[in-house]
């Protein structure tokens, strides 16, 4: 039987208000500001502008504020967002070579040309809950600063393909495809696995990467080098014809070397796993550098009978927009299609008791 | 174009200030914000992929004179792409350039270079100095 059910709105009005209020927490407390989080929560915005595959700081701090902090949530926020915005075209592709470098690592050569250079990090600090930072009211004493280097920064991966050590990426100007305008198809090549994985999901591809590296379509990586800080991004609007720079964005950028074999066509020596992310995100890069290499097994010609080394696996999903579309529309009403299951189940029960 | 791409909107006006007798502008375009699609390369050197996008806004205007003028910038400051079309549009004035380069392009260029060596000199304190330990024998 099919009953049309009406009815919801004051209830759904009245859970919204319960949201609004909830969002906003002990009156008593200061507000939080877009800028706020913007500035002091800087990570988890990076994080909604790379999943939710738009550039803007000050978007991404409302969505997390709006959101509750639900950063899945933000990114569908942002996502949506961007679809009422006209495109005026596609940048001239990012030069990271050029980048004014913040953090620049390699667990590859101790003594790299430009130097290991470690930004804000993390990495060496003890883990312990910082109380001060609790008590409020703490004032960072300010980075040391010293001599700024003007020495170059080649790219580890070129150090290494002029020794024909290192597979050269194929030379192309091909306009890539876009998954925006056109859903994937399978097989997809690596322009489309790699628009893919830069918005796909931290968390999935992060646990993807670490399967390779349990034995699931290892790949022996090495950080050839990881790179964050700002780069100029280019642009040649139509009425101009010329090149201008939009401004500058913050990225990450992981290359991950990784022996090969050889084949019959090529000898062997090191190929690369690609990962480039908006913001600071470097476990991000890192994974998605792991999953980038593990899906070029097939080009390679090695074996792919692990997860992370098939595409069509791996890149239906990624999408924490679209995984969570699906997973969480189950909670929707669904009542017609269950009382059809009710009816088979009862009639199934009524046959198995007459056959006894 | 690229100097003021980089400056704040109420930085470019507080130059502009200080300049007697700008032209008033017409706008023919824009201000409007919308997106650009930015593009990385596989291996940072190979073959073009999409990135993801970033929001831009974008603004036409025109002189008395007829001069036209562009402001192409990331974000969503419309003032800041209309003020880069109207400095872009005067600064086409052989007459105008060189006193808008001394008194609006020069003094932000200073400020965004410093704010760049400011970065450097941070990055650089967090270079590491290997030195190599006695040999163990």
């Amino acid at each position: 039987m099919y009953v049309a059910t009406k009815g919801g709105e004051r209830a759904i009005g009245a859970a919204h208000a319960w949201l609004d209020e909830t969002r906003r927490g002990d009156p008593s407390l200061p507000e939080l500001t877009a800028d706020q989080v913007q500035a002091q929560l800087g990570l988890a915005v990076d994080r909604v502008m790379a999943e939710g595959s738009c550039h803007d700081r000050g978007l991404a701090a409302l969505a997390v504020k709006q959101s509750r902090g639900d950063l899945i949530e933000a990114a569908f926020l942002l996502r949506a967002y961007r679809t009422t915005l006209p495109r005026f075209g596609a940048s001239v592709p990012l030069d990271t070579n050029t980048m004014a470098i913040q953090r620049r690592i390699s667990a590859a050569y101790k003594d790299l040309p430009g130097g290991q250079v470690l930004g804000p990090t993390f990495d060496y600090t003890h883990r312990l809950l910082d109380f001060a930072l609790a008590a409020g009211g703490h004032v960072p004493s300010g980075a040391p600063e010293a001599e700024a280097s003007r020495e170059p920064t080649p790219r580890v991966t070129e150090m290494l393909a002029r020794e024909g050590l290192m597979q050269r990426e194929a030379a192309s100007e091909d306009e890539p495809g876009d998954l925006t305008r056109e859903p994937l198809s399978f097989p997809a090549d690596r322009a489309l696995r790699l628009q893919a994985l830069a918005r796909g999901d931290e968390g999935f591809l992060l646990s993807l990467g670490y399967s390779t590296q349990r034995g699931y379509g290892g790949n022996h990586p090495f950080v050839g080098e990881i790179r964050m800080g700002e780069v100029a991004v280019g642009f040649t609007p139509p009425e101009l014809g010329f090149e201008i720079d939009l401004g500058d964005i913050t990225v990450t950028e992981c290359q991950m070397v990784n022996q090969f074999k050889g084949s019959r066509t090529e000898p062997p020596q090191f190929t690369r796993g690609y990962g480039l992310v908006f913001g600071h995100g470097e476990r991000k890069a890192m994974s998605m550098a792991l999953v980038d290499r593990s899906l070029r097994a097939a080009e390679l010609g090695e074996a792919s009978d692990a997860p992370a080394q098939q595409q069509e696996f791996v890149l239906s999903h990624c999408d924490n927009v679209e995984a969570t579309g699906f997973v969480e529309h189950l909670k929707l009403p669904h009542y017609v299609d269950f009382q059809s299951e009710l009816e088979n189940v009862r009639t199934m029960r009524a046959s198995v008791e007459a056959a006894k | 174009m690229s100097i003021l791409a980089r400056a704040a909107a109420e930085d470019i006006a507080a130059r502009l200030q200080d300049l007697p007798g700008l032209p008033a502008h017409r706008r023919l375009r824009g201000p409007e914000t919308g997106l650009v699609m930015v593009r990385g390369r596989a291996g940072g050197d190979g073959a073009p992929f999409n990135l993801g996008e970033m929001t831009v806004t974008r603004c036409a205007v025109r002189l008395p004179d007829g001069t036209v003028g562009h402001g192409y910038v990331a974000g969503r400051d419309s003032r800041q792409a209309e003020l880069a079309a109207v400095v872009d549009a005067l600064m086409q004035d052989p007459a105008r350039a060189p006193g808008l380069e001394a008194a609006v392009i020069a003094p932000l260029e200073r400020a965004q270079a410093a704010r760049r060596e400011a970065q450097a000199r941070k990055a650089a304190a967090t270079r590491v100095e290997f030195f190599t330990m006695t040999q163990m024998r």
